[in-house]
């Protein structure tokens, strides 16, 4: 702690405003949490570091600026919980690795079930998950009023509680913080950042295969891009001449007024799908479905809103009166089978990372680390080759929310 | 205690005349833990004021000793808790709390308390809190070692953890015009649209409509402000179809004109306990056209030590004098860049408050000077106020002049004013965006987006006379957009005034104490330094890295100084350097105020069956089931609910029981291509179905996966009645409907979801038809005449009933159809006449009970969004020849693939007991992962032990293998076996 | 919140609909003529625009009907309101508040 205040005044700029350079050995569009980390892998993974990142706006400005910070792994089938316990292995190393506090807190999570059918669930999915290695436990009705003390566990609640499960290592991290932290170990690596600098569209060799990108910004030739842009996924598909199975929905989030501790853990209900932690600065941070059409407005729509704070409200009747500060929304992949797609395109030399839906925040540190290690050797990571895009033909889906009902 | 017998001069900064205070009602209220006196009228800001309380609050951060800044919306420093055990209610701004009787009040975050606070030592080592610091330090070796602690220091309110028992309602409303703001401007066209006939909705967030006419009095028509005030509104209160909500805030604009505004009904405790008082009303407005008069709020100056209780923004302290009758301070100095703060000098002049100084950046307009100079105020202009003094307030304020002198100036109030922020926030909630109009150094609204007009102060129109006018031509054009006729009426003339001047004054450098930008969250001036040293120089990154603006004020005060502070340190222009967006809502609104008073069964309506009183006399145990009340059992004295399910279990087995399954689907499908259409939709074939009789099938989506089961009755050639699930019921009736309206447009089918309008009771045992018989039915029910599979239309004990001989049990049932309101007439005539029969009343686990023995199908427990019909056993549809939903996806490789989970048939090997449900389990010789899990599992009463489903890779192929059931207690041996462990051939239906 | 206008029933708000997606799709058939490929397209691929999209809407809470509205997916203005069986009309790409 010595260490960190004594240099907190000296510190300099946390990244370089690189101006766009005429040509490198790989370009990632998208400035977000997946793609600073792809960048950031790229050079530390691989030695490739003659790398840009390519963001239309403010770095972190898209969903990893947008999120409820939530990091888990409580998936069911096996290839997603081995995805994602991936990640939350490497969040929680992260501060050390780009030595920048992203404040990983694994204060748990608690997910609640109402009814016969979802203890019954419950038991199916923590058996998945430790079968799959995800360390979870049933929680009964005692262990949650102790661990969720503002909970309504009375018998006559709209959902009674009769027990749960939690993963103790699941937690929040400082969303904004990890953007910034591989943003600032990327540039001490040469990885330039360049902001404000929008893709209008692809150049293409005489085989068809990624010769650079054309921005607002001028053109930059590159052997290999690396799309990561959740939110406008398909816009760049489109660009560069194929098809995603990705539609584009608001995903609205919420925070309180900053109130004393009342919640030290995330709280999921199945009942409700809504979900809430408490931010260190004392934010109650809820969020909950999905808007119910295609929308690129950064904007939500009040009926979710009153469905989400409602069932707060409901569920935890002491924070009633605890008043919402703010709403926000994000745009997210939205794919049917609820799975992210990872690895290579059509087009040769264009490697994608998309389709993250609502939880894409949680999955960073993995998904830059497969996008660097396809884009570096050509292969996809063994992790990431159940996602790759010719499932949607084959019908080999990963339907997590098929299988659990719960959206991911 | 007789209030009035106190003295007057426990108000020792009450003036002695003025303000819209009602001095014949005094009011008592406490506020920590100490005792005061105001007067109706009174905000709890303005009380504590005039009673001479000016620390009321800690700052976020460094736990800084806080006054009030402002009067309204926009206070950034004094939040209080008001109300005591249930009824408090955190983090409220004093500035917006009415004084009430018996009101009682405490700062938040500050302990002990205000006066002395522990927190303030954060003030001390404030250098390592600088912006980000969180980012660079507490890493080792574990963030959340310290995370307790900060978490603890923040936060602001203690919320109790006690049910809040405020009321809430939801109220909904349509108009022509809404005018939100009831300041000068929002007047001026809520009567323009109301006299022209429009059905007009004004919007106040204050108790009384005027805004800044109820402290800048003016002349307005040749009245003075209070007298067209209430003109104004005698006239809207005769329109007809005009209504004016007070202490509202219009707090969100969303798509298509939809307006949320918050509505305070009532704030004192002892009157909220009524039942049926709502504390609140959150309102959601659909409005033709919108009019924005929100106004705008003053700007502070950004200089060393602009926090101390003391310094507050100038037209606050008019507000104080005028509206409230309250002298902030005694000795007060003005530091403005804007001709508006001498109007503040004025007034506290006027007031009797010494005015020591006016500091003006600018060459003073000499207008205004030789006005200073006539009531005696000192004028210093090219000069700034640089630093303060005094850490429980305000004692001397330091001047520089133009030439670098520098010099203290005694005083216990300082009224800064930056200039105004347009209040915008809606504007920016619709979709539109700010622009900077260098003139009045502002932001203004840029185009609209939506079907708005913005006026006055809102829009950058500051003086009152064009304010009036733009208001007035709003109307108008929000009239003619929705083609009403305006009414020909002139706009209100105020008298005509001065032109105002400002040159902008983002910040004064060369103070020693901090010059705080955003009060509520604590950043500096130079925080925003840091941030643009680390590149944080987008307004986004700004915003995040230093939390300027994200403080529940939403950076009303502080935005605009931020922005323009980063412009001119990175050499950008403020439209270049961004505006953040505003967001809903525009103020806190409570989490209780978004629900609305549906709560306990009303949030997200319970829904219960025909029969429920039955059941509930019988000791029924209700428990939800896809979203209905059904009994699980019914408890007879003693019983546990298990035993109670065993016992109705056997009792289907041995003679009759009674089951109510009113909530499955019923569906009506009719038509010459009825039989076609379900063909279609149907995994199986229907169209060879003979009229009378049932069949069961299986309904997939495109994708292949089973999303419904049921039966099928066939009541005519052209009429089939479906049967769905209880979850799937209005699920499959607008999957129907999309196929027919949206895809199959050329088939002649029309459908009718009737499931509420038929109840349905079953009859399901060995005894069934004796029973069904006693109570009398003209349908011939033998076995010959009425065998399992079929469908009668008849009466049962003389009600019209539609009887299916369908089974979910295994034992010979008869399913009674009747009007859902004949379900209680029918019940009781059923378990009389079964009474010596054994009859027994059957919830629903002794009813999954008897469905596992027989290894039947229950969708969503054995199949998830995964499961398709091979999966099930069900193979033979890939030999159906015409197309139907569903059917390309089960020729994918995927869905055929040999290792696919696959339903079967599983028998505990270790015992009678049965395995628990959802526990994973492995073939043989697999030493990791899951093969599979128990998808439905119970102990079977009948054959005295388990039996169980499940699904299990490959598992059709794996007939009489050994498997491990991975079960939370240990793991235990168990073999596939077939579905059925009860009758497999099914002789039992047939009789 | 949107306010949408039935064909059938009039302007109404978004509670009483339910949203169904891209229309005009075509279902391709007969099964076993169709390739995986282009199953798992007409399956999944959707044109997902920055812009004007046409859409399904059922009036669930209402009629009972459904509709094809036009709606630009940035702003969320709807340009047209049209029946199930009409093509998409004609629309410049510019906005129009409905």
């Amino acid at each position: 702690m010595r260490e960190g205040l004594k240099s907190a005044p000296a510190w300099g700029a946390a990244w370089r405003d690189a101006a766009p350079g005429p040509a490198y050995d790989v370009v990632i569009v998208g400035g977000g949490g997946h793609g600073l980390a792809c960048a950031y892998y790229l050079a530390k993974n691989h030695g490739i570091r003659n790398v840009a990142v390519i963001e239309k706006g403010w770095i972190g400005g898209g969903n990893s600026g947008r999120n409820t910070t939530v990091v888990r792994s409580n998936y069911y089938y096996p290839a997603s919980a081995r995805l994602y316990d991936f990640s939350v292995d490497l969040y929680e190393k992260l501060h050390s690795e780009l030595n920048y506090n992203i404040m990983f807190s694994q204060r748990g999570m608690i997910t609640l079930a109402h009814s016969r059918h979802d203890m019954e669930a419950a038991v199916k999915w923590v058996g998945a998950m430790n079968a799959n290695g995800v360390a979870t436990r049933m929680l009964t009705r005692a262990d949650i009023a102790r661990a969720v003390p503002f909970l309504d566990m009375s018998a006559d609640a709209r959902y009674p509680v009769l027990g749960g499960f939690a993963q103790e290592k699941a937690g929040t991290a400082r969303h904004d913080a990890v953007v910034w932290g591989y943003a600032r170990a990327a540039d001490r690596l040469g990885v330039d950042i360049i902001q404000n600098c929008a893709v209008t569209g692809f150049m293409r060799s005489a085989d068809g295969a990624i010769a650079g990108v054309e921005t607002t910004r001028g053109t930059i030739a590159c052997g290999r891009v690396g799309l990561a842009v959740a939110g406008s996924s398909t816009t760049l598909a489109d660009l560069a001449g194929f098809r995603l199975p990705v539609s584009s929905y608001a995903l609205q989030a919420f925070v309180s007024e900053p109130i004393k501790p009342v919640i030290d853990t995330v709280v999921l209900s199945l009942a409700t799908g809504m979900y809430v932690s408490q931010s260190d600065k004392g934010g109650l941070v809820v969020g909950g479905g999905l808007d119910h059409y295609l929308s690129y407005a950064q904007r939500g729509n009040l009926p979710v809103a009153g469905n989400v704070l409602g069932a707060l409200a409901e569920q935890f009747p002491a924070l009633a009166r605890v008043r919402l500060l703010r709403q926000w929304a994000g745009i997210v992949d939205v794919v049917a089978d609820s799975s992210p797609i990872l690895g290579r395109t059509p087009v040769p030399g264009l490697f994608i990372n998309c389709g993250w839906g609502t939880g894409g925040f949680k999955a960073i540190p993995a998904g830059g680390t497969l996008l660097a290690h396809h884009i570096a050797t050509g292969d996809p990571h063994p992790l990431a080759a159940p996602f790759s895009l010719d499932r949607f033909s084959t019908g080999a889906l990963i339907d997590e929310a098929g299988a659990s009902g719960i959206a991911h | 205690m007789n209030l009035r017998s106190q003295p007057l001069r426990s108000q020792p900064h009450r003036l002695p005349t003025g303000g819209l205070i009602d001095r014949d009602r005094p009011l008592r209220f406490t506020f920590a833990g100490r005792r005061y006196t105001g007067y109706a009228g009174d905000t709890l800001a303005s009380a504590l004021l005039a009673n001479g309380v000016r620390v009321l609050g800690r700052s976020f951060k460094y736990h800084r000793p806080r006054g009030l800044l402002g009067a309204g919306a926009e206070e950034p420093n004094v939040l209080v808790t008001v109300g005591e055990g249930a009824w408090a209610v955190p983090n409220l701004r004093a500035t917006e709390v009415p004084l009430y009787d018996g009101l009682v009040a405490a700062p938040v975050n500050c302990w002990p308390g205000v006066g002395f606070d522990i927190g303030a030592i954060n003030n001390v080592f404030s250098r390592f809190l600088s912006a980000g610091f969180y980012y660079k330090t507490f890493m080792w070796p574990d963030w959340h070692l310290f995370e307790g602690f900060i978490r603890k220091a923040a936060g602001l309110g203690k919320v109790e953890n006690l049910p809040d028992p405020h009321r809430y309602e939801t109220c909904f409303a349509h108009c022509d015009v809404l005018v939100i703001g009831g300041g000068p401007a929002g007047i001026a066209a809520a009567r323009a649209a109301a006299r022209s006939g429009a059905r007009v909705l004004l919007v106040e967030q204050d108790a009384v409509l005027g805004g800044r006419l109820n402290h800048d009095d003016a002349m307005i028509d040749g009245l003075g402000a209070p007298a067209w005030i209430r003109s104004a509104e005698r006239e809207l209160a005769q329109a007809p179809e005009t209504r004016i909500l007070r202490n509202t805030a219009a707090v969100g604009y969303f798509d298509h004109n939809l307006v949320a505004l918050l509505e305070r009904v009532e704030w004192d405790p002892a009157r909220l306990a009524t039942p049926g008082q709502a504390a609140c009303r959150f309102w959601q407005v659909r409005a033709g056209r919108v009019i924005l008069a929100t106004g705008a709020i003053e700007r502070p100056l950004v200089f060393g030590g602009n926090d101390r209780p003391g310094v507050m923004l100038a037209s606050a302290l008019r507000q104080y004098v005028n509206r409230y009758g309250v002298a902030p301070g005694r000795r007060a100095v003005i530091f403005t860049n804007n001709d508006d703060a001498y109007t503040t000098a004025f007034c506290l002049a006027d007031a009797g408050v010494e005015v020591a100084a006016l500091v003006d950046a600018r060459k003073a307009p000499e207008d205004l000077a030789a006005q200073l100079r006539g009531r005696g105020i000192a004028l210093h202009d090219m000069s700034v106020i640089c630093d303060t003094r005094g850490y429980k307030g305000l004692k001397a304020v330091r001047l520089r002049d133009a030439s670098g002198r520098m010099g203290w100036i005694d005083c216990d109030l300082l009224g800064m004013s930056g200039g105004a922020n347009p209040t915008a926030h809606l504007f920016c909630q619709s979709g539109g965006r700010l622009r900077y109009d260098e003139e009045q150094a502002l932001l203004r609204p840029g185009p609209a987006v939506q079907a708005m007009e913005v006026a006055g102060g809102a829009n950058g129109t500051l003086a009152l006379g064009p304010a009036l006018e733009e208001a007035h031509a709003a109307a108008m054009r929000a009239l003619e957009g929705m083609g009403q006729m305006p009414a020909a009426i002139p706009a209100p003339r105020a008298q005509a005034s001065r032109t105002a001047t400002i040159t902008p004054l983002w910040s004064v450098a060369g103070g020693k104490s901090k010059a705080f930008v955003d009060f509520q969250n604590d950043v500096t001036l130079a925080d925003i330094g840091q941030a643009h040293r680390e590149n944080f120089v987008s307004v986004e990154h700004l915003k995040r890295y230093t939390t300027l603006g994200m403080a529940p004020d939403q950076g009303k005060t502080s935005g605009v100084n931020a922005l323009a502070i980063m412009a001119s340190l990175s050499g950008q222009s403020i439209d270049a350097t961004g505006t953040t967006t505003y967001r809903f809502p525009f103020t806190p609104v409570p989490l209780g105020a978004l629900r609305g008073s549906a709560t306990g069964p009303l949030f997200r309506p319970v829904r219960r069956m025909p029969g429920h009183a039955c059941h509930a006399a019988l000791g029924a145990v209700f428990e939800e089931y896809g979203g209905w009340q059904r009994p699980s059992c019914y408890l007879r004295p003693g019983e546990t609910p298990h035993a109670a399910e065993q016992r109705e279990a056997a009792q289907v087995r041995r003679a009759v029981g009674l089951f109510e399954g009113s909530p499955l689907g019923k569906i009506e499908v009719k038509g010459p291509d009825a039989a076609r259409f379900l063909d279609l939709v149907y995994a199986n074939t229907l169209s060879t179905l003979k009229v009378g009789r049932c069949r069961y099938g299986l309904m997939l989506n495109e994708q292949g996966v089973i999303i419904d089961d049921g039966v099928a009755a066939r009541l005519g050639e052209d009429h089939f009645l479906v049967g769905t699930t209880s979850a799937g019921a209005d699920r499959i009736a607008a999957w129907l409907e999309e196929w027919l309206q949206c895809e199959w447009v050329d088939l002649d089918v029309v459908i009718a979801p009737v499931t509420a309008q038929w109840g349905v009771l079953t009859l399901s045992g060995p005894q069934a038809r004796a029973v069904l018989a006693r109570a009398g039915t003209d349908i011939p029910i033998d076995a010959a005449a009425f065998p399992h599979m079929s469908v009668r239309d008849g009466y049962v004990a003389d009600i019209p009933a539609r009887v299916m001989r369908v089974s979910f049990t295994g034992e010979m049932s008869f399913e009674i159809n009747v009007p859902a309101d004949r379900v209680d007439a029918l019940y009781q005539a059923l378990m009389a006449a079964g009474a010596d029969m054994g009859i027994v009343p059957v919830g629903v686990e002794a009813w999954m009970i008897l469905r596992t023995e027989k290894g039947y199908l229950h969708i969503g427990v054995d199949t998830d969004g995964t499961t398709n019909p091979l999966d099930v056993g069900w193979a033979r549809v890939l030999g159906k020849k015409v197309d139907f939903i569903g059917k390309r996806s089960l020729l994918r490789p995927a869905d055929q693939a040999p290792d696919r989970l696959q339903l079967v048939g599983l028998e505990a090997m270790d015992g009678p007991d049965h395995l628990p449900v959802g526990s994973h389990l492995r073939l043989a010789g697999r030493g990791d992962g899951s093969d599979g899990y128990v998808s439905s599992s119970v102990f079977s009463p009948t054959l005295g032990r388990g039996v169980a489903l499940a699904m299990i890779h490959g598992g059709h192929k794996r007939l009489g293998e050994a498997v491990t059931i991975l079960c939370a207690a240990g793991e235990r041996p168990a073999r596939i076996v077939e579905l059925a462990s009860y009758d497999p051939s099914g002789e039992r239906l047939n009789d | 919140m949107l306010r949408l206008s039935c064909p059938f029933c009039g302007p109404r708000d978004e509670r009483e609909f339910h949203c169904g997606g891209q229309s005009h799709i075509q279902r391709p058939g007969p099964a076993e003529a169709v390739s995986d490929a282009s199953w798992g397209s007409y399956l999944f691929d959707r044109i997902n625009p920055r812009g004007h999209h046409a859409e399904r809407w059922h009036h669930s809470f209402g009629c009972g009907r459904w509709f094809n509205v036009l709606r630009d997916t940035t702003t969320h203005h709807i340009l047209a309101v049209y029946a199930m069986t009409e093509p998409v009309p004609d629309m410049v790409q510019s906005d129009s508040v409905a």
